[in-house]
């Protein structure tokens, strides 16, 4: 029901966008956000673009999962370290 | 725009399932609230990636499975209404009302529609003026802002036979109450996606202020999910080390703190916040919304008079207690015998996101 999904806008008519998702394009309004341009990855829902999708925060997003998964490996080090000044074997 | 494969990369999973193993050294309990991350779980087979003391539960999160039976009832009263036609997302559809179904309904003549969007209504309306059209107001708050702009742009067209059936539910008041569920050991919410593109983030902060409640919105891709689920792992860890829990966004393509103020603004011209009633669960304070006095000629509840018959629950469902998070569909005797998705008892198993259809069609075979 809260499914909503991503697409480029192509064309704007007064408040109407054509959005193209992925090659299927149709119509959504713009009536929920402020501001939206031709070339905007909006997020549609029911007819309607209900946010402008951030570029800069999708690249912190993937920066992140990066960091997460790093922190692993950090803690790995550290557990490593620990063995080896202990004199036992790495687990 | 970044590809989306990115967000569903296999390494990254990996090393991200590997920190969840980690971090979990006991007993810890997440429960999603939203019928998208219900079948994001269930379709990337994420559940079975996790260690056997994490659970992810689902909660209240599919709108049409939280929808009283009495609503359905009513819907269905008014598509048997002649000079009534009924628009509806596809969802509700085969929802078993006590004695029948919109399905059902449309079968023996009614005239009920289905629309990918609330602004068809509008479309259906101006075509047949001498018909009374009426929308199923089912959702949440990704929802609810649409049907708000629909009624605004009804009222410029000078629409008059068209009316809304509101019965939308709000995600924070659900979580104040499941925070607050005795014996329900509930560690963190995994808090729902475009919910949080309306409300914001910042409507968290009263249930992380109140229940020290790790709360992380998370999207809808396999890493979304992963990393949403170290996130609160990693605040689980704190809080249970005498922390203080915290909102964070792991979503932030799509939302911010403050969240899309002019979805807000459309929603609360058109409608109050009031108490609502929730399926198998009852009422919650200021959990709906019913319409603005300036909108009251659009609510069909008002201006369309119709009997509506009275409401039996279906017995031996335990979609209440899955919703709350204390049961699993497989717990269920009916899950996948006498409850199937061609022939549904219960909500959770109609809507393509409720929990037990989830189950079914992904998780059958492996639970």
């Amino acid at each position: 029901m809260c499914l909503a999904v991503p697409g480029r806008v192509e064309e704007i008519t007064d408040d109407v966008a054509l959005v193209d998702f992925g090659g299927v394009t149709r119509e959504a309004s713009l009536a929920l956000v402020s501001g939206a341009s031709v070339g905007d990855y909006v997020l549609v829902h029911a007819g309607f673009a209900i946010e402008i999708l951030s570029e800069a925060e999708a690249r912190e997003t993937l920066a992140l999962f990066r960091d997460l998964a790093g922190a692993l490996d950090q803690d790995e080090r550290g557990r490593a370290e620990e063995a080896t000044s202990d004199g036992g074997e790495g687990r | 725009m970044i590809d989306q494969r990115r967000f569903s990369s296999e390494p990254e999973a990996r090393s991200l399932v590997d920190r969840i193993h980690e971090l979990v050294d006991g007993p810890v309990s997440l429960m999603e609230v939203c019928g998208t991350h219900t079948v994001a779980i269930s379709r990337f087979g994420l559940r079975h990636l996790m260690p056997s003391e994490l659970k992810l539960l689902s909660g209240p999160g599919c709108p049409v499975c939280v929808t009283p039976q009495s609503d359905i009832d009513r819907a269905i009263a008014l598509a048997r209404a002649p000079g009534v036609v009924v628009t509806t997302f596809g969802d509700m559809m085969r929802v078993p009302g006590s004695s029948s179904s919109l399905e059902r309904e449309r079968a023996e003549g009614a005239d009920v529609r289905i629309v990918y969007s609330p602004l068809e209504a509008i479309d259906v309306a101006s075509a047949e003026p001498d018909k009374e059209v009426v929308f199923l107001g089912v959702g949440f708050e990704t929802t609810s802002p649409t049907v708000a702009a629909t009624v605004l742009a009804a009222a410029d067209e000078g629409a008059t036979n068209l009316t809304v059936l509101p019965m939308f539910k709000l995600v924070p008041p659900a979580l104040h109450m499941l925070a607050e569920l005795p014996g329900r050991a509930l560690d963190g919410f995994i808090c729902p996606g475009h919910v949080s593109t309306i409300i914001g983030t910042d409507a968290y902060a009263p249930i992380v202020e109140r229940h020290n409640m790790p709360c992380v919105v998370v999207g809808f891709e396999p890493l979304d999910i992963l990393a949403g689920v170290v996130m609160l792992l990693e605040q689980v860890r704190a809080v249970r080390a005498g922390g203080v829990a915290r909102v964070e966004n792991e979503y932030g393509r799509a939302v911010s703190g403050r969240g899309n103020r002019r979805a807000q603004e459309v929603l609360s011209r058109v409608f109050d916040v009031d108490d609502s009633e929730w399926r198998e669960i009852g009422s919650i304070e200021q959990s709906g919304y019913r319409f603005s006095d300036e909108f009251e000629n659009y609510d069909a509840r008002a201006r369309l008079d119709v009997e509506v018959e009275e409401a039996v629950e279906p017995t031996g469902c335990i979609c209440g207690e899955i919703m709350l998070g204390t049961k699993l569909p497989t717990d269920c005797p009916l899950f996948a015998t006498r409850c199937v998705p061609r022939d549904p008892v219960g909500p959770c198993m109609v809507s393509s996101e409720g929990a037990c259809a989830a189950f079914y069609k992904y998780e059958r075979r492996k639970t």
